[in-house]
């Protein structure tokens, strides 16, 4: 087990130089830089400000000391707020984006399991379509659709939860863990269904059924283990897509994230941020991906074998 | 397990601690704190560094410069110079600077502040995109380019602590507006250099506990995504007369959202309205809707070098086609104001020529002459925007308007924003919706920028007449009205060869709460903070 | 020469497929999802015939107006009937869902399995790209696309396709693992099947229930990402409309005008139930497992 965790953490430093490496050209190449305006900048000034970030230096040499810099742990200044660093946007970003994470997480699991594990057990029957016409509903109705609609139901109409905010008043938090949780919950509730139909009717459960024990032993300690393995792997990467801050959520509620810097630096072509921006998601993804694996092998026993050999 | 549980009762305690919300607007009024809804998170609030509006509002508080605007009538109003001489030959400035101006820490402020300022702001390392603003001064221009090194022969001179003296290049009848804008602001030596070196980007001098300002609010707090908060300057010269005891900018970036808070009562102010919401608001709160004429310019930009667009018949049919009363009425809510030509009417006092109107006949007799009857045999015509909902509508309105009175199929594209720029500059488009807001109230600002090869003048369009007129005939002319005689002759030009198609003039359009006093109320929507209060509604 | 196991095998999988079917056509809510389907698909196809408006015919004066007789789902702010435009919509929205989706589970499906079955180096250097795919940031990426290769719609197939088979892939792999340990495919391999055969005949037949539901999460999420990939101007362009186009619109003035939310999400949302019950009927259907009773 350790030495399949050690290899995988081994294999995250190719992974990372490939990422860093393609995102470094991949945005020199998109048309438009991160100087260029409404109003069109003077050539004089246009060349100060490139010389101010190193950006008439060839791009080879820019390549070399920005992987200088990261391995530093220095992801550099932003070029579109001027006197801040990537650190520390990042820095200023995460708490919010990983507290909401962690709410919606929570909420997608604890919900969509439940749901989903409800609707296995009584299959074909109104307990199970309720829930899956729930989930469905959640998947149709996305964050952009959803945030606003409950600010208009509860915030506006009811006055029951402020319209915006994060941290400044109490309960401002619900809403956005809530939409931000309900797509995740979907899936999981979907997933979590037909992983544990598949399970249930397979021949240990019978066993265990036929020796007597009862049912929701069963379900919990038998069947849900390998009924949610399907589950694990899609929140691997899910977890890290929520880490990394959700763009619609935090501008619909004024959360003052990851996301919104995160898709503005794309649309500035702040380079650094982006850069910055992919390597953390990059880590996230590496980590949650690990994670997960690790997780569906401790769900599954007949995994294990696989981690011997990674 | 335990783990979990103690996490599930945190996590519901944190979560379901509600109560109905705060009503910042009422509390704002008790304390006159003011809650600016101010559209993004700035990019930051050097002056020399930032180029956004949200940054001007936010830079409008923290600073002042020599001479200030009257929030009605624009008019210079004492601001750090108590008073001023211009020369006979109108090319010498000399301003008296008051004695008890101070930066926010209680220094004096003295004019050689002011010299060192415009000195940072011009140097070319520094990258300072609004350097332009000081280009009517003598040698402005060389200095920052690079072409000249020496700084004491620009036109700078400190005479003493309290009198500084400007020397202009030419007659700049505009120069006084320039003193207000955030390129001219003085800017505190001490602490920029204590931050690092006075061209360096990367410097912590606006930070909380570090900045100093001289307006008549400071920076008390800045939290990243959330708000920047100012509190009065008790340094500020003139603070007697301040009535707000601090302002909180909030990034506001979606506008419904921003709208939805302004209704809850968090904000006093928005930075903008939904265009689908502006006739609710017409209907049941018209008082809290603020809509002034805006001194800036919406147009489509025709690139003359494709064929079909190249012959200029074209291009005012396509001009004439547009129903501009219909668009805004039916499109824009009708707040905008339908426009003819690329200036404003009344920019300065002065009025441009109207040389065409909404006439679907005329316009097709015009194509016809061009060698295109019933828009037969046009080249393919593509509207390029960038993503934006209102563009979208305009370009959506007016396909069919030339769809419907010239017959001819136009398709759209719309563009990331940074794409869409690079389309425009590498002239990679035929027909491309833009903008022009006015830098100063003057023509100058919409008829400059389109003289052969200028910077914006992303048609490919060029014409000697024209260029003479604006860049050597008017800027030696000596009187307002030689000038606007000179600006209407160049305007008429620009308007026959239609390069650009007017479509209307811009306003601001954003919510007021009724308590908010002293809110702008003119062309240039600045906001002179130190005017602002709020009032309990009686 | 064709050992006689193999021959069994081979017709053991044909009749898996005639009984699957056999056993979807008697799912009521299966066979009513698929006709609801067929329908829908119909009238978008038919949406000239269906109706009398162009989906670009616009009436200014009109502007926004409730359903009425002349305009049974009401109009949008520039007058164009609604009804039309949800119609035509529906034909960009559906190709896009069916097709990308279609994209993402090969891709997916196809991966996963080899990585799963593979093991060892091979596995990991697989899923190790499928981090990096992950990782890379997305819009830059589509920006890049429209730049080099101009603006159409097969492009927007294969970019939301690129994106969406990762986490199938993921899905796929773990499932696939945990079959391979299993005493049948040991069977197979004894046999000596190809190892093509096995991942085709045994490895992902069985693993289809979640392939099949998360295929059915797949294709909202399509649509959807088709809106945000529009407006980044790679997709559709107007006077064109998707579902996603039209709800993203309506969300903006869900308080003035309704209907231009309600429709398009309840167009949008049957689809998706109609899919949905297909969906579990042919997972039901095609569960290897329960047909052995």
């Amino acid at each position: 087990m350790w030495r399949f965790i050690g290899s995988r953490l081994l294999q995250a430093i190719p992974v990372l130089f490939v990422v860093i490496t393609l995102t470094f050209f991949l945005v020199r190449f998109a048309p438009g830089g991160p100087f260029s305006s409404e109003k069109s900048v003077v050539p004089e000034v246009k060349r100060a400000l490139e010389a101010q970030y190193h950006l008439d230096q060839p791009l080879i040499v820019q390549y070399g000391s920005y992987l200088n810099d990261i391995a530093h742990g220095n992801f550099g200044p932003s070029f579109k707020y001027p006197g801040r660093s990537v650190n520390e946007l990042i820095a200023a970003g995460l708490p919010a984006t990983a507290e909401l994470g962690f709410y919606a997480l929570f909420v997608s699991v604890i919900v969509g399991m439940a749901a989903g594990i409800i609707a296995a057990l009584n299959q074909n029957t109104w307990r199970d379509h309720v829930p899956m016409a729930a989930a469905m509903l959640g998947i149709c109705m996305p964050a952009f659709l959803l945030g606003p609609l409950m600010v208009l139901v509860f915030g506006l109409w009811l006055e029951w939860l402020p319209v915006s905010g994060w941290g400044e008043v109490p309960g401002d938090k619900i809403l956005p863990s809530l939409t931000l949780g309900a797509a995740y919950a979907a899936y999981v509730a979907r997933l979590t269904r037909s992983g544990m139909l598949e399970v249930l009717s397979q021949d240990y459960i019978r066993t265990a059924r036929a020796k007597g024990l009862p049912e929701y032993v069963v379900v919990m300690k038998h069947a849900l283990r390998g009924g949610v393995i399907p589950v694990v792997s899609f929140l691997g990467p899910a977890f890290a897509g929520l880490l990394s801050g959700s763009f619609v959520v935090e501008t619909i509620f004024q959360v003052p994230g990851l996301g919104r810097f995160f898709v503005q630096a794309a649309f500035n072509r702040d380079y650094t941020l982006i850069l910055g921006s992919t390597v953390f998601f990059a880590v996230l993804i590496v980590v949650f991906n690990l994670l997960s694996d690790v997780l569906a092998a401790w769900l599954n026993p007949r995994l294990r074998n696989g981690l011997s050999n990674p | 397990m335990i783990s979990v549980r103690a996490l599930l009762v945190i996590s519901l305690m944190t979560l379901t601690a509600c109560s109905g919300g705060i009503n910042r607007v009422d509390q704002g009024i008790r304390d006159q704190i003011l809650h600016f809804g101010n559209g993004t998170e700035p990019q930051g609030i050097d002056p020399h560094t930032t180029t956004g509006i949200p940054e001007h509002h936010i830079e409008q508080a923290l600073f002042e410069g020599l001479v200030g605007k009257d929030p009605n009538t624009l008019e210079p109003v004492p601001g750090v110079a108590e008073s001023w001489e211009v020369s006979a030959d109108g090319r010498i400035y000399r301003f008296h600077l008051r004695h008890d101006a101070r930066w926010s820490n209680g220094d004096a402020i003295t004019a050689e502040d002011f010299r060192w300022s415009w000195w940072r702001g011009l140097q070319p390392a520094l990258g300072n995109e609004y350097a332009y603003m000081l280009y009517p001064i003598k040698n402005a221009e060389a200095y920052a380019t690079g072409k000249l090194t020496d700084f004491s022969q620009v036109g700078v001179r400190v005479i003493d602590p309290y009198t500084l003296e400007v020397e202009l290049t030419a007659i700049t009848p505009y120069f006084m507006q320039l003193l207000d804008h955030e390129s001219m602001f003085p800017v505190p030596r001490a602490t920029i250099e204590k931050y690092g070196t006075p061209t360096d980007r990367f410097s912590l001098w606006t930070r909380p506990g570090n900045m100093v300002s001289n307006g008549p609010f400071r920076l008390s707090e800045w939290k990243l995504y959330k708000y920047v908060r100012l509190e009065k300057n008790p340094y500020y010269w003139d603070a007697a007369k301040v009535k707000l005891n601090g302002i909180v900018f909030y990034p506001t970036e979606n506008t419904i959202t921003e709208e939805r808070m302004y209704r809850s009562k968090q904000l006093h102010i928005t930075s903008s309205i939904p265009l689908d919401k502006v006739p609710v608001y017409q209907a049941n709160r018209p008082h809290e809707l603020h809509i002034e004429p805006y001194l800036g310019s919406y147009y489509y930009m025709i690139n003359v070098k494709r064929p079909g667009l190249n012959d200029a018949r074209v291009r005012r049919a396509l001009a004439m086609a547009i129903d501009r009363d219909s668009l805004i009425k039916n499109v824009l809510g009708g707040v905008n104001f339908p426009a003819y030509s690329m200036t404003p009417p009344g920019t300065g006092g002065y009025q441009p020529p109207i040389l065409f109107k909404f006439d679907p006949k005329g316009a097709r007799q015009l194509l016809a002459e061009a060698g295109y009857p019933d828009g037969k045999g046009l080249p393919k015509i593509e509207i390029l925007y960038n993503t934006n909902e209102s563009h979208r509508k305009i370009a959506v309105a007016l396909q069919q308007m030339w769809k419907t009175n010239l017959n001819i199929d136009v398709t759209m594209l719309n563009q990331e924003w940074k794409v869409y720029l690079d389309s425009r500059d590498s002239l990679d488009y035929s027909v491309a919706r833009a903008a022009w807001i006015g830098d100063y109230v003057d023509p100058d600002t919409f008829l400059n920028m389109w003289v052969t090869g200028g910077g914006n003048n992303d048609t490919g369009w060029s014409n000697a007449q024209y260029d003479d007129l604006v860049q050597h005939q008017i800027p030696a002319m000596h009187t307002q009205k030689e000038r606007m005689a000179g600006f209407y002759k160049a305007e008429t030009i620009l308007m026959e060869e239609m390069p650009i198609i007017p479509i209307y003039i811009y306003s601001t359009k954003y919510l007021v709460h009724p308590s908010v006093k002293g809110i702008p109320n003119n062309i240039l929507d600045h906001y002179v903070f130190k005017h602002v209060y709020l009032e309990p509604e009686t | 020469m064709m050992s006689r196991e193999f021959t069994q095998y081979y017709e053991q999988g044909t009749s898996l497929w005639q009984d699957a079917w056999i056993r979807l056509r008697k799912n009521r809510l299966a066979v009513i999802g698929g006709m609801l389907l067929i329908i829908i698909t119909l009238l978008c196809l038919l949406a000239p015939v269906v109706s009398p408006y162009g989906y670009e015919q616009q009436d200014l004066v009109l502007g926004a107006a409730k359903p009425s007789l002349h305009h049974w789902l009401g109009t949008d702010v520039f007058g164009r009937d609604l009804f039309t435009r949800i119609l035509y919509g529906g034909r960009i929205s559906l190709m896009v869902g069916m097709i990308a989706t279609l994209v993402a589970l090969i891709i997916g499906v196809t991966w996963g399995a080899i990585a799963g079955y593979a093991g060892g180096r091979i596995d990991a250097l697989m899923m190790r790209f499928v981090d990096i795919v992950y990782a890379l940031p997305f819009m830059i990426f589509v920006v890049l696309l429209m730049v080099v290769f101009g603006r159409n719609l097969l492009l927007l197939f294969i970019v939301i396709g690129g994106v969406e088979w990762l986490t199938m892939a993921r899905i796929v792999r773990s499932q696939v693992q945990g079959l391979k340990q299993l005493e049948f495919i040991e069977a197979a391999v004894s046999l000596g099947l190809s190892n093509w055969n096995i991942i085709r005949r045994h490895l992902i037949p069985n693993a289809i229930g979640p392939v099949i539901v998360y295929t059915t999460l797949t294709i909202p999420s399509v649509m959807l990402l088709e809106a945000f990939i529009s407006f980044l101007g790679l997709g559709i362009q107007p006077p064109q409309s998707s579902w996603g186009s039209l709800i993203a619109d309506g969300v903006d003035t869900m308080e003035e005008f309704p209907w231009l939310l309600i429709f398009p999400g309840l167009m949008l949302s049957l689809s998706l139930f109609a899919l949905n019950f297909l969906g579990d009927g042919l997972r039901d259907a095609l569960d290897v497992r329960t047909s052995k009773d």
